[in-house]
């Protein structure tokens, strides 16, 4: 199974913004970690990644510097700003509700089985 | 092993070269991408792979640097219009000083020019009262700035250099030597011409790298069309300028009139020929040419037009009323199908084969021979039957002169039209022409006054 592109693109932002939440990082461990974070299910490619953080910094949620840590090439780090973390925070909002909506639907009113079955790939 | 890293090493190289190439990644952008490419490689010999596979896995898994540019235009869609940058934020040091040091030329040209179109008041002299001495000399005052900062971007020799202030100083005796009245016919004469014949020293200056060269004076015909449309649009911009000075200072009941038409309007219009040559210099490479384009449009409405006057002249069948003016509108009419004819020319790919666009090309041009022609018989009719004088002689002249180049013209693109002659023919035989432009402009401004008895 693979995530949707619809899904991958917009669930991209607080997705970068939560990983920079944690710490200052760079493209390439930033798509490691979200291979990671997700079994390798959400296919992020470069041309999705790197517009994207450069779109960030314009809007200016992260700040960008040239910087070589010991024993590494020189990389250009992210790093989260305030209003970026504002963003996150809003976006979590969001998506919290988004989450519970949809839990709540599948799940049914007081019942743990759900209403509906959704049917699994080809053969149900 | 360092053999393997010195392949590597190579293929990024090439891939780095790949993509520079492409205009939606700045040298940042590439960087950061190299290094994803190298982390990526750097992962992949870690768990066993060889450099050369593993820089293939790499790349294979970003995918084409089409996909890739297409993401980053979307965020960077402004990389995907040209900037002409005027100043630094070029990639290579070089280009930045360069730059530079252009930028500080023009500055000192440009206020070099607006300083002297002011010097004559400090000998009395004034626009209102001295127009006499303003038509001829205006050219005169300004474009050796322009000149000047062309022969020092082409590092002109030192006998080229001569040749320049040579002919601007027999152009200053053109114009003062001759006592002429202001009211006669040789001043206006003279300020119409004086110009053009500068503007052709100009254009000696511009092509001091390699004075015989037909491909550098193609170059200075291109120049000449974008220099035009750079000044029509600072005129523009110092239209606007003129608007809200008088305005803004006429509300708090400040009268600039003084002001604009004394400094504003003659400084800004000398610094402006410079600054335009200057911006067309500049963006040579960066922005398309703007004259071309317009040529392509205007050339068959402009045909449409002179066939529409053939047809209806042929059906009205009563002759052309010629008057005082008709010559010179005449005149113009061929300087306007001459100028599309050059401009077309100046941007045909020369080893395009011909196509419906040169057939039109040749209908225009026809048309125009058509039309001159049967103005001509009327005026010569006309110059026969009261004499002549210097204005009927310079426009006769100069319809001559058009006019033989027209013919030849239409003779060649015929050629052309017919695979008989190559395009290259065309565009030799409109390089070769320039002097004689030159050279008929330098003798009404020099042999006309005394040929007229200084009318």
């Amino acid at each position: 199974m693979k995530v949707a592109k619809d899904l991958v693109a917009a669930s991209a932002t607080p997705m970068v913004l939560g990983i920079l939440a944690e710490a200052d990082s760079y493209g390439y461990a930033i798509l490691r970690r979200i291979n990671e974070l997700s079994g390798g299910e959400l296919d992020w490619t470069e041309g999705l990644l790197y517009p994207l953080l450069h779109r960030l910094e314009r809007l200016g949620y992260t700040e960008s510097s040239w910087q070589s840590v010991a024993g590494e090439r020189r990389r250009k780090y992210y790093r989260i700003t305030r209003s970026g973390l504002a963003e996150l925070a809003e976006q979590r909002r969001q998506w919290d509700t988004v989450v519970d909506a949809l839990k709540e639907i599948w799940r049914g009113p007081g019942d743990s089985t759900p209403l509906i079955t959704i049917p699994l790939g080809g053969h149900a | 092993m360092t053999n393997g890293q010195d392949e590597l090493e190579a293929q990024f190289a090439q891939w780095r070269q790949y993509v520079q190439r492409r205009r939606e990644l700045r040298k940042s952008d590439a960087e950061e991408l190299e290094d994803h490419l190298r982390s990526s490689v750097d992962e992949l010999v870690a768990v066993g792979l060889r450099a050369d596979e593993a820089f293939l896995v790499a790349v294979k898994r970003m995918g084409s640097l089409d996909d890739l540019s297409r993401e980053f235009a979307r965020e960077h869609s402004e990389r995907l219009w040209k900037q002409l940058v005027l100043t630094g934020e070029t990639d290579s040091p070089v280009a930045d000083t360069r730059s530079r040091r252009d930028l500080l030329a023009i500055v000192i040209c440009a206020i070099g020019a607006a300083a002297s179109i002011k010097v004559p008041e400090l000998f009395g002299m004034s626009f209102d009262n001295d127009p006499a001495f303003y038509g001829p000399n205006a050219g005169l005052l300004v474009l050796p700035w322009l000149a000047a900062f062309l022969a020092w971007r082409r590092h002109a020799t030192k006998a080229l250099i001569g040749v320049l202030l040579a002919l601007f100083a027999l152009g200053a005796v053109a114009a003062n030597a001759y006592s002429l009245t202001g009211d006669s016919q040789s001043v206006v004469l003279s300020s119409i011409h004086l110009p053009i014949a500068l503007w052709f020293v100009v254009g000696l200056a511009y092509v001091a790298d390699d004075v015989r060269s037909p491909r550098r004076r193609m170059d200075f015909i291109r120049f000449t069309g974008e220099w035009f449309v750079y000044y029509v649009l600072i005129a523009l911009g110092g239209g606007v300028l003129t608007a809200f000075t008088v305005g803004t200072f006429g509300a708090i009941g400040i009268s600039p009139e003084g002001f604009v038409t004394q400094w504003l309007v003659p400084c800004g219009a000398a610094a402006a020929v410079v600054v335009a040559g200057w911006l067309v210099e500049a963006k040579q490479s960066v922005v398309e040419n703007i004259a071309p384009v317009l040529t392509r449009l205007f050339t068959p409405l402009f045909t449409a037009v002179l066939l529409a006057f053939l047809i209806a002249f042929g059906l009205t069948g009563d002759g052309i009323d010629v008057e005082r003016e008709a010559l010179i509108l005449f005149d113009l009419l061929l300087v306007v199908v001459l100028g599309l004819l050059l401009y077309t020319i100046s941007a045909r790919d020369p080893l395009a084969p011909p196509g419906l666009f040169d057939k039109l090309q040749l209908a225009l041009v026809v048309s125009a021979l058509a039309i001159d022609v049967l103005v001509l018989l009327e005026i010569t009719g006309r110059i026969t039957e009261y004499g002549t004088s210097p204005n009927k002689a310079a426009a006769l002249g100069e319809n001559v002169i058009l006019l033989a180049n027209l013919a030849w013209s239409a003779w060649l693109a015929l050629g052309l039209v017919r695979r008989r002659t190559p395009f290259a023919a065309l565009e030799r035989w409109q390089t070769a022409y320039l002097p004689v432009y030159a050279a008929w402009a330098w003798i009404v401004v020099l042999i006309f006054p005394p040929l007229f008895n200084y009318l």
